[in-house]
């Protein structure tokens, strides 16, 4: 649906390519293990987590399951402050929204936040080719707009970068973008932020227009929340006299009171920080105080259809801390640009397919970028149950069934290139409803098992590629039981 | 149909065999969670600010109210500000005795003018002790959002006990969600380099809390 990375090749494929890259491999077990043993730390650190963990699972369900209510309720209060409301049933049309009101200022640059819901809309594209340059403000993003690159992580899009990387990025296009990194920069995080700092101000004195998305927003109140490091959002969120700001339908919570819930998970999960450095919480306009001008574009773009899907719904509790992310092995080793979506990592393979549809190859091929493993489920801060999904979704893709898909209920066909699962699956079924057949499959098997392939031939090979075929025994167990204690004596142990 | 409709059409649609009527958030959501964690004195609730300020890189000093003044002169000459913004409403005591040249944030100063100013001096509305946290609401002693943000160096002073709770949720039932609030957590900071945080981005790259005791007015809480 978004412009961003189409045409992406299926994940193992893409994976395939970044499993061999040593310096990818150890940037990303190095900035993984770093905030694991962190995280798990600042969470100890709270008694309730647990309590905390299923309030905040409560909150999100309660909110998803009555959206009808909150949404207007939010709209209502983000108009009676002073701001206005927009409606994107889809990213073109969020984009030409944002790219109408940016026109209207007069303006042709805007600064930008890190947010995730322009990411997914591919806003910095459509602004571009109206244009009107958008400048990413967010250091990791910043990394990735100068390398010309594709976020890989959601908290830390360039999280793919070790320090002498940027510093070789920052040293060679900073000047495209405008004041140039200094002569003589080294790799020290603290200099390439100093950089960064030096590079961006200017920017931000001078911006008329903000863009940012919004981490929650609050449906009695009207307050939007952005939680952020490093002060950019501040800049972007107070300094511009125009505020736009896209924001996912999913991000609302009923009442001001639930905002103490997430924040004292979020930050733990995402940065392993007791509190992240700045938290700004605005409510529509104020006077003399910040933007004067403040529109909120509420996006669906697939949420709808995912909220439509009674086991895949839990995806839209998602807060993006990234926890889940961190400690998944196959991300850890595959990287997040092979997930071909700005989210990545194990949230990515359940909400991507369900965002977006399964009929792409790299859509289709998500819900198995996964060994089922449920450390994502462990420390996800809303319980996502993400193993739960992924199975539910290799179900769609292999069997078809329905689904919703702009609003609409299609039946979707059984994807292509799973006809030998399916195959296998009903042979296996067939045989398991018959014990004579499978009985008399299980002793040719064993008979013949010196001449059992190392690989598998056919559309088993890809399977067999990773794996060790399993040893068929000499004898099947059946014939074992049958032979040692067998026949109905009913001896010690037996069967009757 | 305008969007609105079409997308809440969708959700209706979506929610199909869901629960029908208001819907009851209070019998939703089990609040059985901690309000805050652990049991301390007033005392060590305030050392516990202090501890966790300091554990983010914010620099903490404190002092009774007598020698505040004295205190903030000093903390802008050792910084070598020459210019200091000041929000409406800080209590005029405050900066007597300092040397830098007093900015007033006026409707009319740029970005640009905040930009060319050494430091700030503020007060806040409530502080968080668990998370070592500032939280400002634009009250008049602390100004617009901006004079806190553009200026490198920010001394923010905190009226002890009185302005300090000991956890977020706390803090959220003192606040006003119809003002622009701020919640600040130690200096500018990064994770964005492998994940390993740095201090000083964009934000006042030092930050500088004044813990006050015997405050007269009970001001902000």
């Amino acid at each position: 649906m978004s412009g961003t990375f189409v045409g992406m090749p299926s994940f193992p494929e893409a994976a395939h390519d970044a499993v061999r890259d040593a310096t990818l491999r150890a940037n990303l077990r190095h900035a993984t293990h770093t905030i694991r043993a962190k995280r798990a730390k600042a969470v100890a650190e709270l008694d309730d987590w647990a309590e905390l963990r299923e309030a905040g699972r409560q909150i999100k369900d309660h909110t998803l399951r009555h959206l009808d209510t909150y949404l207007p309720r939010l709209e209502e209060s983000v108009v009676r402050a002073g701001g206005t409301v927009h409606w994107a049933a889809d990213a073109d049309e969020a984009n030409r929204i944002v790219t109408g009101l940016v026109q209207a200022t007069g303006e042709r640059e805007v600064v930008k936040v890190k947010s995730m819901a322009t990411q997914e809309i591919g806003l910095n594209e459509a602004l571009a080719a109206e244009g009107i340059t958008a400048y990413e403000t967010d250091l990791a993003e910043l990394i990735v707009q100068l390398g010309d690159d594709r976020p890989s992580h959601i908290l830390v899009p360039a999280i793919h970068r070790n320090r002498g990387e940027i510093r070789d990025i920052f040293a060679r296009t900073m000047s495209e973008w405008g004041r140039p990194a200094p002569e003589d920069l080294t790799d020290t995080p603290a200099e390439l932020a100093e950089a960064a700092r030096l590079h961006l101000r200017e920017k931000f004195l001078r911006a008329k227009v903000g863009i940012s998305g919004a981490n929650f927003m609050v449906a009695d109140t009207g307050t939007l929340v952005v939680v952020e490091s490093e002060g950019n959002g501040r800049m972007c969120l107070t300094l511009p006299e125009t505020l736009i700001s896209v924001v996912g339908i999913e991000k609302l919570v009923p009442s001001w009171q639930d905002l103490e819930v997430f924040l004292q998970t979020l930050p733990r999960s995402s940065t392993a920080e007791r509190m992240n450095p700045y938290t700004s919480m605005w409510t529509g306009t104020t006077d003399g105080d910040g933007p004067q001008a403040f529109h909120l574009v509420l996006l669906d773009n697939g949420r709808t259809d995912t909220l439509a899907d009674e086991v895949g719904r839990q995806a839209l509790r998602c807060i993006r801390c990234s926890a889940c992310l961190n400690v998944c092995p196959v991300y850890e080793r595959a990287g997040g640009h092979a997930y071909g979506s700005v989210y990545p990592g194990p949230i990515g393979a359940i909400l991507s397919p369900q965002l977006r549809g399964t009929e792409s190859e790299i859509d289709a091929s998500l819900p198995y970028a996964s060994s089922l493993c449920g450390a994502c489920y462990e420390v996800c801060p809303v319980a996502i149950d993400i193993p739960e999904v992924l199975v539910h979704l290799r179900e769609r893709v292999v069997q078809g069934g329905p689904a919703t898909r702009r609003g609409k209920k299609v039946t979707l066909r059984p994807a292509k290139g799973h006809a030998a699962e399916r195959a296998a699956m009903r042979a296996a079924g067939l045989a398991f409803a018959h014990p004579g057949a499978l009985a008399f499959g299980q002793r040719i098997a064993a008979r013949t098992r010196r001449f059992h392939p190392r690989r598998l031939p056919g559309p088993g090979r890809a399977w067999s590629d990773s794996r060790a075929v399993p040893e068929m025994p000499a004898e099947p167990f059946r014939d074992w039981w049958q032979r040692t204690r067998g026949t109905g004596t009913g001896e010690k142990g037996g069967a009757k | 149909m305008s969007s609105r409709d079409v997308i809440l059409n969708r959700v209706r649609r979506a929610l199909v065999g869901g629960p029908d009527g208001a819907p009851d958030l209070d019998a939703a959501v089990d609040r059985s969670y901690l309000v805050e964690h652990g049991a301390r004195s007033v005392e060590e609730t305030v050392d516990l600010l202090a501890e966790n300020l300091a554990d983010y890189r914010a620099i903490v000093h404190r002092t009774d109210l007598d020698g505040l003044a004295e205190l903030l002169a000093r903390l802008l000459a050792e910084r070598g500000a020459r210019s200091v913004v000041v929000p409406p409403g800080l209590p005029s005591g405050w900066l007597e005795g300092a040397d830098p040249v007093r900015v007033h944030d006026l409707e009319a100063s740029t970005a640009q003018d905040l930009d060319a100013v050494d430091s700030v001096v503020t007060g806040c509305a409530v502080a968080v002790a668990e998370t070592g946290t500032l939280v400002l609401d634009g009250s008049p002693d602390q100004g617009r959002r901006r004079i806190t943000l553009v200026p490198d160096h920010h001394i923010c002073v905190v009226r002890v006990p009185d302005q300090v709770v000991s956890s977020v949720p706390q803090a959220l039932r003192r606040l006003d969600p119809a003002r622009p609030l701020t919640w600040i957590s130690g200096p500018s900071a990064t994770s964005d380099i492998e994940l390993d945080r740095v201090e000083g981005v964009h934000g006042p790259r030092t930050l500088e809390v004044v813990l006050v005791t015997g405050s007269p007015e009970g001001h902000g809480c």
